[in-house]
């Protein structure tokens, strides 16, 4: 089991897809069922990483390995190579977690198509896991533009009265991000050649390889910047930074409630992701590069202002939650361009709680389209009276997403800010302000659909939350508390994927070496961070 | 070794409460309901007591690690708990007169809808309020802080239904988040200059830290933003506005809340932090002139104001001003002892307002009462007690609070003691103007019932329907308890702090000495800008000694004076001659205007701040930037690509003649550039 185990995340869920192609589809039921039994599945069958993966939290390096360079196409060195660091195992965890209650939350919310809806949520959820697991770039590429195709129909065929415009833009946007960023890759392949005379598209080769273009006296420092901006505009757009966010908004008010769920919850961390995983370890001085850094630093806190200024003045609920995602997302990049081990490990698990909250809020917003099919907020007012369990469930997701202590998102963007503030106080003090917007936007939307008298006669007769819906928030409520109050087990698991990149990045960072002892940091005022010994393992092995 | 008195409890039990009341209690009984939430905050209270019994024999300060909570790098912070004189004085005001305010609301809150809700909603506030008071680091405190505005926010907007209540609950939320602002910069500066944000351990950094002068360094920087945050949370200039307009809240909630406990909490901070602010003189002396501006600036407008909340809520933020005085010239003894005080007689009068506002029938223009004071004696008399605390009449515990915050205010500048003075006078004039307008003269409401349900309150909001057919009435027994056991409070609690000068000892000053005094600067401050020579507090007594009984005495007359004057001139304007405030507003008319509007204040902020946000927002960042410019430049190039495309798409005619005339054209082109290249 272990040495399969991320093979067989991988394709439950394909292998559900295709189950379902041999179901009539008229037998609708079967259809739900069959859906949600593998997504459920799926979610289960990655819960025996969870012990397994915390055995091994401080080893260095990917575990969970399967295949080996080279071994799909060898003729042109790609590989079948999965793998899994602390920072793709918690992102795996949520795309298995949001993947089952995206699905679930569909049961009555799709109607037509049934079949197609569910085969292509199933490619979606294989493509997703893919993305996150891959250790060889051709593959990573053929996942990251395989999942493409599933959400553009989504939105297309499931969406809204602008499916098509939405569903293109998104299809093109992202489509022109990633052509830069398979030129860069051949790039490097060629490069790997070059330095080592082997062709191979394993991302550990290129590890080895692809920092050295910036010392290369045949190419240099604007090489180097050319492809790092080539990985930057894919990413960039996933993210999405300002001003590459466009698209989101369209596509989020258009497509279904669950592709909702999964473009925020999951689909967006692809770009801080591909930050981590390729932008940071290939191109380590580039990142390091003054201009660089400040314009990624500035684009960030540009998107955490601006995002929630715009989020605030929106009349269409889920328009509201899409640009507060980039508000979100812009936090997460300026933990990621901090480039300190606070900094890198807050930005993951931000990821990891903006997929727990605007996954739930999106899901929240559904709830009330299912039942009405409207979002505009002005539609609304007085729905705590009608619907009070909803309207406490969304409270403490929206407390959740605005950062209140005790609840997740104060843990990720305390430990962002943190990251961020050791750097530079300025770049810190401006993003607070983005906590101080969010409160503002939330409330006042929580203010206009939730409090006050009913005032819209069609709202009087609205039914509170089902148990199959109550069913979808308590995982996500669950999580919501658990990293609010327990984060520890989170930074663990990301200590050492963290230190290795800062170490990549910034050699000789104080801590990230893995031989200073914290216990010493209770000597003399120190702004340094120091960092459990990686061998040390206080907690003991389980 | 110290005993383990599992601390964690006093803030977990209420919680519990507010766990029970949130899920289970919609299908309770009101008696259930009211059953669970006062015994799990009485429980409270007795740990907390049993905690002030064992205290002697504590080691000083007692820390208890419940668990870990934040590992990042280097950084820790733990949900741990932390007793000193400081947080156990304040432990047994939230504790107690939080158990009062949940007593009173039995009654007071019987009528409502969401009982249940409101009793959750308390219960989550005494958690918060109790983690803030009893954490042992930053971090656990700004779970507290943030989430004692979480439930001043539900509590505000309870009677949710109501446009002006909801909206008022989320300008509290959101000018606190400002002051957060504050708060959380000083978190990160403090992270990364000490690594530690335990308070030992900062306290312990900064104690070995010289005291900053002009030069002002980190610690100073701390302090203002420390400041920042605490403004905010005890509604000081420029953050107050949102303390007014939480009165829609229901009343018990304005006494717990935005009274004795939750609005002090800044002064506990700064308190709290008192090693950093002594070694930073220019914070110091920001908070005293913050404190100062703020007590005089909110009993202006306290004079004209009709509603009774709404005096008592400028009363509350002018008596906070006074705290912050305190604070800022150092005497942080004085400051908690008025916070102590504060709580009693201001959680009195809000109580007994809320007794007045029930008993009439949810009427609270003071204009539309008078003569109460034979229809509901009790509430009368307890509240006399309480304005008369509050004015500062001698005996009563408000006045030796305030004395010796205006002493300690005076040794700094006199400059301060001048405006305390000042403030002392209208506290006393408009106290006792709210006494006179309320309960003397005649009743000047409507009785028939008819009218006497209020036009903008929801009509379940108020108690009153039923009880309005009966008229005018006392409260119930449940609600009168509380009310006498604060009144016996506001007599007795300041002669726990008799200064020297009236023969006391001051033993409140003395039992925080420890927390005060080990740590307070060796060096004094070397010169000081204007009123800034705040003396260490070793030499209070020294300064009593020498400078004289007399002097201080002297001016304990003044400032018993000034509350006299107070009096007399509410009950000559009030009572004697009621046609003469009109006309002394008529003559004034701008000046009368401008503080019945609070100064134009809150129209001020929505001109400077929220309307530019919000139309920049809307104008210039979505319509502009982001459809205009962004997406419209998308638009447009794909729509190029699209008319080139169309127009390439011609020469795909299927032609084979035109195909002929492309390649030949595309042939001369290439030969054209051979030749060109050739010849070069």
């Amino acid at each position: 089991m272990h040495s399969h185990i991320l093979s067989i995340i991988l394709f439950i869920p394909l292998a559900g897809a295709l189950l379902l192609l041999f179901v009539p589809k008229d037998n609708k039921d079967a259809i739900r069922w069959i859906a949600n039994i593998f997504a459920l599945a799926g979610f289960l069958v990655s819960l025996p990483l969870v012990p397994w993966f915390w055995q091994q939290r401080f080893e260095p390096g990917f575990k969970f390995m399967e295949g080996g360079p080279n071994s799909w196409i060898p003729s042109i060195g790609a590989g079948y190579v999965l793998g899994i660091d602390g920072i793709s195992f918690l992102l795996i965890m949520l795309t298995t977690l949001l993947g089952w209650v995206s699905i679930l939350s569909s049961w009555t919310a799709i109607e037509n198509r049934l079949k197609e809806y569910y085969v292509w949520f199933l490619v979606l959820q294989t493509g997703m896991l893919g993305v996150f697991m891959a250790l060889d770039f051709f593959l990573f590429f053929v996942f990251w533009e395989a999942m493409l195709v599933p959400m553009y129909l989504l939105i297309g065929i499931w969406g809204g009265p602008r499916k098509l415009y939405a569903a293109i833009k998104f299809f093109l946007y992202t489509l022109f991000g990633s052509v830069l960023m398979l030129l860069a890759v051949l790039f490097l392949y060629f490069y790997n050649y070059h330095q080592t005379g082997e062709y191979t598209f394993s991302i550990q080769a290129l590890y080895k390889t692809a920092p050295n273009i910036f010392h290369d006296p045949a190419y240099g420092v604007t090489y180097a910047i050319l492809l790092f901006l080539a990985f930057f505009l894919a990413f960039a757009i996933k993210v999405p930074m300002f001003p590459f966010h466009t698209w989101l908004p369209d596509a989020h008010v258009e497509a279904p409630t669950a592709g909702s769920v999964i473009l925020a919850g999951v689909l967006l961390k692809m770009g801080t992701y591909g930050f981590v995983r390729f932008s940071l370890p290939f191109f380590p001085d580039v990142a390091m590069h003054p201009k660089v850094r400040g314009w990624m630093i500035t684009l960030s806190i540009i998107g955490i202002v601006y995002g929630a200024l715009v989020s605030l003045m929106q009349k269409d609920m889920k328009k509201l939650v899409a640009y507060s995602s980039v508000s979100h997302l812009g936090f997460c990049t300026l933990g990621i361009f901090a480039l300190n081990p606070a900094g890198l490990s807050g930005s993951v698990l931000q990821q990891i709680n903006h997929g727990i909250s605007t996954g739930a809020l999106f899901l929240i917003v559904g709830i009330l389209y299912e039942r009405r099919h409207t979002r505009e907020i002005a539609e609304y007012g007085g729905i705590s009276n009608v619907m009070p369990v909803y309207a406490t469930i969304t409270m403490i997701m929206f407390l959740s997403s605005m950062g209140l202590p005790l609840l997740n998102g104060f843990v990720g963007e305390f430990t962002i800010l943190q990251g961020t503030f050791i750097e530079n106080w300025r770049w810190a003090a401006w993003a607070v302000t983005g906590v101080i917007l969010a409160a503002a936007y939330l409330l006042w939307l929580y203010q206009r659909v939730f409090f006050g008298t009913i005032t819209n006669p069609k709202n009087e007769k609205l039914h509170d939350l089902t148990p199959r819906e109550i069913l979808t928030f308590v995982p996500l409520i669950i999580m919501a508390f658990w990293i609010g109050l327990y984060p520890k087990p989170f930074f663990q698991i990301l200590e050492q994927p963290v230190n290795q990149i800062v170490q990549t990045v910034r050699p000789g960072y104080p801590g990230t070496a893995g031989i200073v002892n914290a216990s010493t940091s209770k000597g003399a005022p120190s702004t340094q961070v120091t960092v459990r010994l990686a061998t040390e393992k206080p907690e003991g092995k389980q | 070794m110290t005993p383990d008195l599992h601390l964690w409890l006093i803030p977990v039990l209420p919680l519990i409460g507010a766990a029970i009341n949130g899920f289970v209690g919609r299908r309770l009984t009101r008696q259930a309901i009211v059953t669970v939430a006062i015994a799990f905050c009485g429980a409270s209270f007795a740990m907390a007591l049993y905690v002030a019994l064992r205290f002697s024999g504590l080691a000083i300060p007692h820390l208890e690690t419940l668990a870990p909570w934040i590992r990042a790098g280097s950084f820790q912070a733990d949900f741990a708990f932390y007793v000193d004189q400081l947080s156990l004085v304040m432990l047994l005001v939230v504790t107690g007169v939080g158990l009062l305010i949940h007593i009173y609301s039995i009654g007071y809150m019987w009528e409502e809808g969401g009982f249940y809700r409101f009793f959750c909603y308390l219960n989550l506030f005494m958690f918060f309020m109790l983690t803030l008071v009893l954490a042992s680091n930053y971090l656990l405190m700004f779970i507290g802080w943030e989430g004692v505005g979480l439930a001043s926010y539900l509590l505000i907007g309870f009677w949710f239904t109501k446009d002006s209540a909801a909206s008022a609950g989320k300008k509290a939320f959101i000018v606190n988040r400002i002051g957060d602002f504050g708060f959380l910069i000083a978190l990160f500066l403090m992270i990364k200059h000490f690594g530690t944000l335990n308070f030992d351990r900062v306290f312990q950094f900064a104690a070995s830290m010289s005291v900053e002068n002009a030069t002002a360094g980190l610690l100073t920087a701390i302090g203002l933003l420390l400041m920042v945050g605490a403004a905010g949370k005890s509604a000081q200039i420029p953050l107050y506005v949102w303390l007014p307009d939480a009165m829609e809240g229901p009343t018990p909630v304005s006494a717990l809340i935005h009274a004795a406990t939750m609005v002090t909490a800044g002064v506990y901070m700064i308190a709290r932090s008192h090693v950093i602010f002594e070694r930073a003189p220019t914070a110091l002396m920001v908070v005293a002139i913050i404190g100062t501006l703020t007590a005089l600036f909110a009993a202006t407008i306290g004079i004209a104001q009709t509603d009774i909340k709404k005096v008592l809520a400028y009363s509350t933020i002018s008596q906070l001003g006074y705290m912050f005085l305190a604070c800022g010239v150092a005497a942080f003894s004085a400051g908690i002892f008025h916070l102590m005080t504060h709580a009693f007689f201001k959680g009195l009068l809000f109580l007994a307002a809320g007794s007045v506002i029930h008993a009439v029938g949810g009427e609270q223009d003071m204009r539309k009462m008078g003569g109460l004071w034979r229809k509901i004696p009790w509430t009368w008399a307890t509240m006399l007690i309480a304005t008369c605390a509050i004015a500062g009449i001698p005996g009563l515990s408000g006045f030796f609070s305030k004395d010796e915050i205006l002493w300690r205010a005076y040794q700094a500048s006199w400059a301060y003691w001048l405006v305390g003075v000042v403030t002392a006078f209208l506290t006393s004039f408009y106290m006792f103007r709210l006494m006179y307008m309320t309960f003397a003269g005649e009743y000047r409401g409507v009785t028939s019932d008819h009218s006497i349900v209020q036009e903008q309150a929801p009509a379940r909001s108020r108690p009153s329907a039923a009880q309005a057919h009966h008229g005018i009435h006392e409260s119930p027994r449940v609600m009168l308890i509380p009310l006498a056991i604060l009144a016996f409070l506001s007599i007795v609690g300041g002669w726990i702090g008799v200064p020297g000068s009236l023969g006391g000892s001051n033993r409140f000053d003395r039992f925080l000495g420890p927390v005060f005094r080990a740590t307070a600067p060796a060096v004094k401050p070397q010169h000081a800008a204007p009123g800034e020579t705040a003396p260490p507090e070793q030499t209070t007594e020294g300064l009593e000694s020498h400078t004289g009984r007399g002097t201080e005495l002297a001016f304990t007359g003044i400032s018993v004076f000034a509350a006299l004057l107070g009096l007399y001139l509410a009950r000559l304007l009030y009572l004697r001659r009621p046609a003469l405030p009109e006309r002394i507003a008529a003559a004034l008319n701008g000046l009368y205007a401008a503080v019945a509007n609070k100064y134009y204040v809150d129209e001020l902020y929505a001109t400077l701040f929220v309307h530019p946000v919000v139309e920049g927002s809307k104008h210039i960042l979505w319509h502009g930037m982001d459809q205009g410019v962004i997406d419209a430049t998308l638009d447009n190039s794909a729509d190029a690509t699209r008319h080139v495309s169309d127009s390439l798409r011609h020469m795909q005619s299927g032609n084979l003649r035109s195909y002929a005339g492309w390649v030949a054209a595309g042939a001369a082109v290439v030969i054209a550039y051979m030749v060109w290249t050739g010849t070069r």
